[in-house]
């Protein structure tokens, strides 16, 4: 069954490689997702009215935390490369480490819950820099994008690399429940390839 | 003995069979209620002699909200109804997986808009609207809370799908 197979090819030497390159992937985008979008912030000066001859200037600043859906943005991809970098941890210097049947559910567990985490950050920044970038007519809400290009440059390459975090987080975790079809074998750089049914 | 512990064993079996179907339901209800309370939500205003009306069309995130949930929905419905020997429970682990993302992202991406226009943001000059459109905001806030009440539930059935399809005796050391 085509199940099986995928069991075996989780619990096979190659297959673990895969996932650890995964893994890598989704650390190095969610990372850098939270630190594209907390470093993001601009300042810029407007003239806002004149008096006779001069023109008042007022500076306003662009940053993330002005919007809780970006504070919560960040938050989220911290935690999940958090995760991800405890689990590249465990697989490369976790060697000796048997994985009985409750750690591999927990494993599994884990990876669901940060899965739906990234899924939820990504999407509620989108919504919010959609808002942004085109205002919205009935609540008269204006846009900044043509006055803030660059924040909003960088807010877009940030929500690039955190939706391709939810992507790998969804084929990590497919991966990792397909392993726990077959317990009581372990995913490790170290060990020998007798393991290999 | 041996007859007793069988009668045991299919009467748990049963109880779990039953407890799943209860949660289905109740996910099902939880989401279709959500669906109903946001798209039934508008109201007329007016005030200076222009009047404005709030539907839940108006922002892009409460559109995904109702079809996300509505997906939701027709996939519980349907799953409601899948023979306990069939092979596509292992599918459906899956499936709960992404609809649970997808509960999430639309909850999270409303609650994101709802929060804007209940407290405005002072630094890109969006003034709030609850003020102006209450009862359009009422309704906003229980859809929302129906959507959250869905999510957890998809949380526990995802966990008991999971527990369905993997060898029940997994957290046993053996």
């Amino acid at each position: 069954m085509a199940v099986s197979k995928l069991a075996l090819a989780a619990t096979s030497g190659k297959n673990c490689k895969v996932l650890l390159g995964l893994r890598l992937l989704a650390f190095s985008a969610t990372l850098s997702a939270a630190i594209v979008m907390g470093l993001n912030k601009e300042t810029k000066t407007f003239v806002v009215g004149q008096v006779g001859n001069t023109p008042i200037k007022a500076t306003f600043t662009a940053k993330f935390d002005h919007t809780p859906a970006f504070v919560f943005f960040v938050v989220a991809n911290a935690m999940v490369s958090f995760h991800n970098l405890l689990m590249i941890g465990l697989q490369i210097f976790g060697g000796e480490i048997e994985f009985t049947g409750f750690r591999l559910l927990s494993v599994a567990i884990l990876d669901m819950l940060n899965v739906t985490l990234i899924s939820a950050a990504a999407n509620a920044a989108a919504f919010m820099a959609e808002v942004g970038k085109n205002g919205n007519k009935h609540a008269r809400w204006e846009k900044i994008c043509d006055r803030f290009a660059t924040y909003c440059d960088h807010g877009a390459g940030a929500l690039i690399a955190a939706f391709a975090g939810v992507i790998l987080m969804l084929i990590i975790s497919a991966v990792s429940i397909s392993r726990l079809v077959q317990p009581n074998k372990y995913c490790s750089t170290t060990a020998s390839p007798s393991v290999v049914p | 003995k041996l007859k007793s512990t069988l009668i045991e064993r299919s009467m748990v079996k049963l109880t779990k069979r039953i407890g799943g179907l209860v949660l289905r339901l109740a996910a099902f209800g939880a989401a279709l209620a959500a669906v109903v309370v946001m798209v039934t939500s508008h109201e007329r205003a007016s005030f200076f002699a222009v009047s404005l009306e709030a539907k839940y069309t108006d922002m892009a995130s409460f559109k995904y909200f109702v079809i996300a949930n509505a997906v939701v929905t027709v996939y519980s419905f349907l799953v409601l109804f899948l023979p306990k020997e069939s092979l596509l429970w292992k599918f459906v682990v899956v499936l709960d997986l992404v609809m649970t993302m997808l509960l999430t992202s639309s909850l999270s991406a409303a609650l994101a808009v709802a929060q804007v226009g209940k407290k405005g943001n002072a630094n890109a000059g969006w003034l709030p609207i609850c003020g102006q459109v209450p009862k359009f905001c009422d309704q906003i806030t229980g859809a929302l809370i129906a959507g959250f009440v869905a999510l957890v539930l998809y949380v526990f059935l995802l966990l008991y799908s999971l527990h369905s399809v993997v060898d029940p005796f997994l957290l046993q050391k053996s």
